[in-house]
């Protein structure tokens, strides 16, 4: 059955970056005690009046933008109800026929090459609260009750729908990855996937080239790995189904994260009966052409540009490229550590960047933002090692140090002893004396055996106390032992 | 103008509520007439009229996104003070979606 297509759409929810709510002055934030974030406007009283947040409206506007949306003339805001515990209100404020943003494009690459993924909407809304499932499993549907905070009620949320021309899971995640990535860059979201900041649910169909399959909608992905995951699954899934000759269901599964499977969900009779109407408390966005430059020319430079650039300017490999700019952090603290690298190669600073210094971030728990490393530091030890000064592995041992202590890479190099010995003379002494003292070892390296090679190199080493230059040691061994 | 008894339960339905046949005759018939009124607007001529979901000529009112000091918010326990059951600073709510839930949610299977 490998004549089958894969059909993937994606709708993406982000919780914008404000500080107020969407409809109400209540602070944004993240845990903190239940029910302390909350007013009468978010817990639904009567009487109260929704007066939607600028900024949220503004960062909605930039986000269509970037993804290369029209923006709509007149915009306004809908009821979209049902009932549920999380939404006080009984209706949630949304967009329904006339969004923010419609019609955009974003490009996305994978190893299958690059892909033109149609924007369908991007529209303003408000989250729900958070149940908490009290019971045997903490789970749904075997709980006896359920507590409700509604600290997150209210918080701007952005709405983001796909048109279904993903063909692979990978697509799928390469476009949520470059999504994240953008809204980074736009500032508008600190699009922290493991606080919720970010969540996914999918479309899905597996159908013959030509023919329209039963799509499938898969809910509860909160990151990208188990948005890889259960689009991987579902895909397996499916064909197997249709390979078996079974026919798929229209329907909607929930992606278990625990077992790593998609479940279906029983959809009641009536359901998705929003009976949407507009909002009559609130009126139309209208924005004027100076709000909309306004919004515009606060844009930076976007991954696709971004990446494209570091390629060209820089000489990176598309890969490094891919690497430094998915995170803004990285790729603008790349740039400053390049810059103060003046002609080193930029692949150096980049190498050392993403192996090195993001490798150490990560294990002890830092990130760019918090290191004491600063880019000019980096700079500069890329240019010693490039320079010749110390050696890579000293290198190393110097960025150890600056992460604990801050300190410029120079005065560490001056004050561990740490210069790099490249001078020939100085160094043939050394070799000279290492032979002597291990002349058996050279009688057996002359005999055919190459191995004890690195045997003296070592004792070299540590002759100079790890300061001899492994290049011109190797070049000095060789000439040597041959002589 | 009239509006179907199914048309009737499907309403009640979605909005909760349990009417006897009494109440679904009743309101049917009061809901046709409501409706029949708001025909009468249909009757107009709305030639050149652009359609509009608001009666006031206003655009773009917005709240600066500002957190004031102190914040606006209630405190944990005014928060809580009109719901109905409390627990660890929460609203305690039924389990949801009961077996005969009339609520047109989704459940996952076991």
């Amino acid at each position: 059955m490998s004549d089958l297509v894969t059909t993937i759409g994606l709708e993406i929810h982000c919780e914008l970056a404000t500080s107020t709510k969407m409809f109400c002055g209540c602070a944004v934030g993240f845990g903190g005690e239940p029910n302390t974030r909350v007013c009468q406007v978010c817990l639904g009283h009567p009487g109260t009046l929704p007066v939607p947040n600028e900024q949220a409206v503004a960062y909605a506007i930039k986000i269509a933008v970037a993804l290369g949306c029209g923006i709509a003339p007149s915009s306004i805001f809908h009821r979209k109800n049902y009932f549920y515990p999380d939404m006080p209100k009984n209706y949630q404020i949304s967009q329904y026929d006339i969004p923010l943003g419609l019609k955009g494009v974003l490009e996305v690459t994978t190893d299958a090459g690059t892909r033109a993924v149609g924007i369908t909407r991007v529209h303003l809304e408000e989250d729900t609260g958070k149940s908490l499932h009290m019971g045997s499993g903490g789970r749904i549907h075997d709980a006896t009750y359920s507590l409700e905070d509604f600290n997150r009620a209210g918080t701007p949320l952005v709405e983001i729908v796909t048109e279904p021309d993903m063909t692979s899971p990978e697509e799928g995640r390469a476009f949520a990855q470059e999504l994240r990535s953008i809204l980074e860059y736009l500032e508008v979201s600190d699009v922290r996937l493991e606080e919720g900041s970010m969540r996914f649910d999918a479309n899905i169909s597996v159908a013959p080239p030509g023919e329209r399959g039963a799509k499938v909608e898969v809910k509860n992905l909160n990151s990208l790995k188990s948005l890889h995951r259960a689009l991987a699954y579902e895909e397996v899934r499916q064909r197997e189904v249709l390979g078996g000759g079974g026919a798929i269901d229209q329907s909607t599964r929930h992606w278990d994260e625990r077992s790593g499977v998609t479940r279906p969900l029983r959809t009641k009779e009536h359901a998705f009966d929003y009976r949407y109407f507009p909002e009559p408390d609130l009126v139309p966005i209208k924005p004027s052409p100076e709000w909309l430059e306004a919004i515009t020319s606060g844009i930076p430079e976007l991954p696709p540009a971004r990446r494209r650039r570091f390629i060209a300017d820089y000489g990176l490999t598309p890969y490094d490229a891919n690497v430094l700019v998915a995170s803004r952090a990285a790729a603008d603290y790349f740039e400053d550590a390049a810059a103060a690298a003046a002609g080193i190669e930029p692949k150096q600073v980049a190498n050392w960047l993403a192996n090195d210094l993001l490798g150490r971030l990560s294990e002890r728990g830092e990130d760019l933002e918090t290191t004491r490393v600063t880019p000019q530091a980096l700079g500069a030890l890329v240019g010693l090692v490039a320079g010749g000064s110390i050696s890579g592995a000293q290198g190393k041992v110097v960025l150890d140090e600056m992460m604990v202590s801050g300190r410029p890479p120079a005065e560490i190099v001056e004050e561990k002893g740490l210069k790099q010995v490249s001078g020939r003379s100085e160094l043939k002494a050394v070799v000279a004396g290492v032979l002597a003292a291990n002349s058996d070892v050279v009688d057996r390296i002359r005999g055919g055996d190459a191995k004890p090679q690195g045997f003296l190199v070592g004792q070299i080493m540590k002759a100079t106390k790890g300061q001899a230059n492994p290049a011109v040691v190797q070049e000095l061994l060789k000439e040597m032992l041959q002589g | 103008m009239s509006i179907s008894r199914e048309e009737v339960v499907h309403v009640a339905r979605l909005a909760r509520l349990a009417l006897t046949e009494e109440e679904i005759a009743l309101y049917g018939e009061q809901l046709g007439r409501i409706l029949g009124h708001a025909d009468r607007v249909t009757s107009l001529d709305t030639e050149g009229v652009p359609p509009t979901a608001q009666a006031i000529a206003l655009a773009n009112v917005f709240r600066p996104d500002v957190l004031n000091e102190p914040a606006p918010c209630l405190s944990q326990r005014e928060a809580l003070a009109n719901g109905p059951a409390v627990e660890a600073g929460h609203f305690r709510v039924p389990r949801i979606l009961e077996d005969g839930d009339p609520s047109g949610e989704e459940v996952a299977e076991e």
